[in-house]
C-alpha cells in the first residue's frame, strides 16, 4: 500500500435519484501524473469532491497515503497529503497573495493561539520559517513580486498560479487541479503544462489532473482516466484512449470522426 | 457646553460596552453567518461570574488590584468555556441544517440561560447560592469610584477611566488577534469560505469554537465593567444590552470587526445624546429606530460590502 498515494475503490456518489459517479476506480503512485478527462458533466469535479472530502462517497473507499478518509473531514484529508484546486477559482480574495500561502503552510505546522498573544521565541521562528516557504514557492512561481496585493486584484492567470502555490503549500503528496488552464489562452496554457512538469519534478508530488480539453492532457499525463455520464469508459495510455471508439464517440459524437484528437494538428 | 461633554464622557463610555459585546455578535456572525441571539446571556453570565469569584475571594472586605484581576480574568474564562460549550453542544450538531434552525435554537439557548438562573438556588448541593434566583444582587465593589478628573462641571471617574482603557486594550487586543496572527488569518479565510479553508487544511471546527470562545470572553469583560459602574446584576440584565449591541453589530456592517466598535460607540453617544437633550424615555428606542434606519436605507452596514448571494 505504501507507494500508492491514492486510491479510490468503487467509489459511488449518488445525489437523490442522479448517480453523478458510478465505481469510480483510480489508483496513483508518487510522481505519476494522471489526467482525468471527458466532457462537461461527465464527473470529473465529482470525483474531485469525493477523493476531497467535499462529499463523503455513498459507496466505495478513498484512501489517501494508505489511510482510509471516508467520512473524515476535508483539513484531515488535506494534512493526509491531498490538496487540490477549484475550477472555478476559490482564493481568499480579501487576504494578499502571501497570507492565501502562508495559511496553507500554516496548516500543516501546529501553532497555537496563545504562542502567537505572548510573542514566543517558538512561534517567531515558525512565523520566520512559514514565510520563508512560502516566499519560496511564490518565487518558482513567480508571484513573490505581487505578495502584498490582494488576491483579487491579480490577473486572472496569476489568480490560478496562485491557486497552485497554495495548494501546494500544504505539502501534498497528491496534487489535484481541477481545469487549471480553464479561460487562458495557448500560449498560457503551454505554459502552464510546463509548469506542471516541473512542479512534479521539483515537489515529487503525484497530479491528477481535471481536463476536458483532450489534446491539453494528451502531451502531458502518463496515464488517462476518461468518464462520461459518471461512468469510467476508458483509461490507459494517451495513445491508447485516443483511438478508443468509446472515447471519440463519448467526445465527438459518431458522425464526426476523430481528427480534431489528433495532437500534432491541433 | 459642559453638559455636551459629560453626555460625551457618559456615550463613549456606554459605546465601549456596547462595542464589547457586539464584537462577539460580529465574529461569530462573521465564521458562521449565524446571529448568536444568546450572546446577551454571556454577558449576564458573565456578570455573575464576576460575582461568585467577587464573593469568593472576599473582594468586599479588602479589595486589592490582584483581586479586580482574578475577578476580570476568572469571569473571561468562564465565558470562554461557557461559549464554546454552547457551541459544540447546540450549534455544531445543527451546522449542517437550514440556516433558521440555528437561529431559534440561539433563542432556545438564550432562554434556558435567562430562565435556568432565575431558578430558585439549589442550597443543598452548594453553600454558594446558585443559580441566583430573580430577584436582583448587587455587586460588590472592586475599588472605591473616586472622581478622577475634574473639568468644570463635568466628572470623569476612575471607572470612566478604567472602563475605557480596558475596552480600548481588548479592542486592541482582537485587532491584534484577527489581522496579525495565523489563527485570525484563518478566521478571516473561514469567514470568506469555510469549504475552500477546510479544503486547504484549516482546522474549521476549531476555528469556530475559538471564536465563540473569544467573543463570550469579550463579552464577559464587558459585563464586569459594567457591573462595577452599575453594581445591580440579574438574570435579565442581558437582554437590552444584547440586542442594542446587535444593532451596534448591524449599524458597523455585521461581520466586520473594526465595524462594530464605531456602532457601538455610535450607539452609545447617540442613545446618550437623545436621553440628554431629547426625551430621556427614547434611550432604548433610538438603537431600533437605528436598526430600522439602517436596514432601509444601507442594509449592509457601515463598512458591511453588498453582498452577493453564492448560488
Amino acid at each position: 500500500m505504501s507507494d500508492v498515494v491514492l486510491l479510490a475503490k468503487n467509489v459511488t456518489m449518488r445525489f437523490g435519484g442522479l448517480t453523478a459517479l458510478n465505481d469510480f476506480n483510480l489508483e496513483l503512485k508518487p510522481r505519476e501524473l494522471v489526467g482525468l478527462i471527458g466532457p462537461n458533466g461527465a464527473g470529473k469535479t465529482t470525483a474531485f469532491n469525493a477523493l476531497s472530502g467535499v462529499y463523503a462517497p455513498t459507496e466505495g473507499t478513498v484512501s489517501v497515503g494508505g489511510e482510509v478518509v471516508n467520512g473524515r473531514r476535508p483539513n484531515e484529508i488535506s494534512r493526509l497529503g491531498l490538496a487540490r484546486t477549484f475550477q472555478n477559482i476559490r482564493l481568499f480574495k480579501k487576504l494578499s497573495v502571501l497570507d492565501n500561502v502562508r495559511l496553507a503552510c500554516h496548516a500543516k505546522g501546529k501553532s497555537e493561539l496563545w504562542q502567537a498573544l505572548l510573542l514566543t521565541a517558538e512561534h517567531e521562528r515558525r512565523e520566520a520559517e512559514m514565510e520563508k516557504r512560502a516566499f519560496e514557492l511564490l518565487d518558482f512561481m513567480e508571484l513573490s513580486g505581487r505578495a502584498d496585493e490582494e488576491a483579487a486584484s491579480l490577473p486572472y492567470g496569476m489568480q490560478r498560479r496562485l491557486e497552485i502555490v497554495r495548494a501546494l503549500a500544504t505539502g501534498p503528496k497528491v496534487l489535484c487541479l481541477d481545469e487549471p488552464a480553464a479561460g487562458m489562452n495557448a500560449t498560457e496554457t503551454a505554459a502552464l503544462m510546463k509548469l506542471i512538469h516541473a512542479i512534479r519534478e521539483k515537489f515529487g508530488v503525484a497530479v491528477l489532473l481535471i481536463e476536458h480539453d483532450m489534446r491539453l492532457v494528451m502531451g502531458i499525463s502518463e496515464r488517462l482516466v476518461v468518464l462520461d455520464h459518471g461512468v469510467t469508459i476508458a483509461q490507459g495510455k494517451p495513445e491508447a484512449v485516443r483511438k478508443d471508439p468509446k472515447v471519440i464517440e463519448a467526445y465527438l459524437g459518431v458522425e464526426e470522426g476523430h481528427a480534431p484528437l489528433d495532437p500534432e494538428k491541433a | 457646553m459642559s453638559e455636551f461633554l459629560q453626555h460625551l464622557v457618559n456615550g463613549v463610555s456606554v459605546g465601549t460596552i456596547y462595542a464589547l459585546i457586539a464584537l462577539g455578535y460580529t465574529m461569530v456572525y462573521g465564521v458562521l453567518k449565524l446571529i448568536n441571539f444568546a450572546h446577551g446571556d454571556v454577558y449576564m453570565v458573565g456578570a455573575f461570574a464576576a460575582f461568585y469569584i467577587a464573593n469568593a475571594l472576599g473582594v468586599g472586605d479588602s479589595p486589592t488590584l490582584g483581586k479586580t484581576l482574578l475577578v476580570f480574568t476568572g469571569s473571561m474564562a468562564v465565558c470562554a468555556g461557557l461559549g464554546y460549550a454552547i457551541e459544540r453542544l447546540a450549534y455544531r450538531p445543527l451546522r449542517e441544517r437550514p440556516r433558521l434552525t440555528s437561529l431559534i435554537t440561539a433563542i432556545g439557548v438564550s432562554f434556558l440561560l435567562e430562565y435556568g438562573f432565575q431558578l430558585a438556588p439549589f442550597e443543598s448541593i452548594t453553600s454558594m447560592e446558585f443559580p441566583p434566583g430573580p430577584t436582583p444582587r448587587f455587586f460588590p465593589e472592586l475599588f472605591p469610584r473616586t472622581v478622577w478628573l475634574q473639568i468644570g462641571e463635568v466628572a470623569i471617574s476612575n471607572i470612566d477611566v478604567l472602563s475605557l482603557l480596558v475596552a480600548i486594550a481588548l479592542m486592541i487586543g482582537l485587532e491584534f488577534i484577527v489581522y496579525r496572527t495565523k489563527f485570525g488569518t484563518a478566521m478571516r479565510a473561514v469567514s470568506f469560505d469555510p469549504q475552500t479553508a477546510a479544503l486547504m487544511g484549516i482546522p474549521v471546527d476549531r476555528v469556530i469554537s475559538i471564536t465563540f470562545a473569544l467573543g463570550s470572553a469579550l463579552a464577559a469583560a464587558a459585563a464586569v465593567l459594567v457591573a462595577i459602574s452599575r453594581p445591580r446584576i440579574d438574570p435579565l440584565m442581558g437582554m437590552m444590552p444584547g440586542l442594542k449591541a446587535f444593532v451596534a453589530a448591524v449599524f458597523g456592517g455585521i461581520g466586520n470587526v473594526p465595524g462594530a466598535m464605531v456602532g457601538g460607540i455610535v450607539l452609545g453617544l447617540a442613545e446618550e445624546f437623545v436621553a440628554g437633550y431629547g426625551v430621556s424615555s427614547f434611550r432604548d428606542a433610538i438603537a431600533f429606530a437605528i436598526l430600522i434606519a439602517v436596514l432601509l436605507i444601507r442594509p449592509q452596514g457601515l463598512f458591511g460590502r453588498q453582498s452577493v448571494e453564492k448560488v
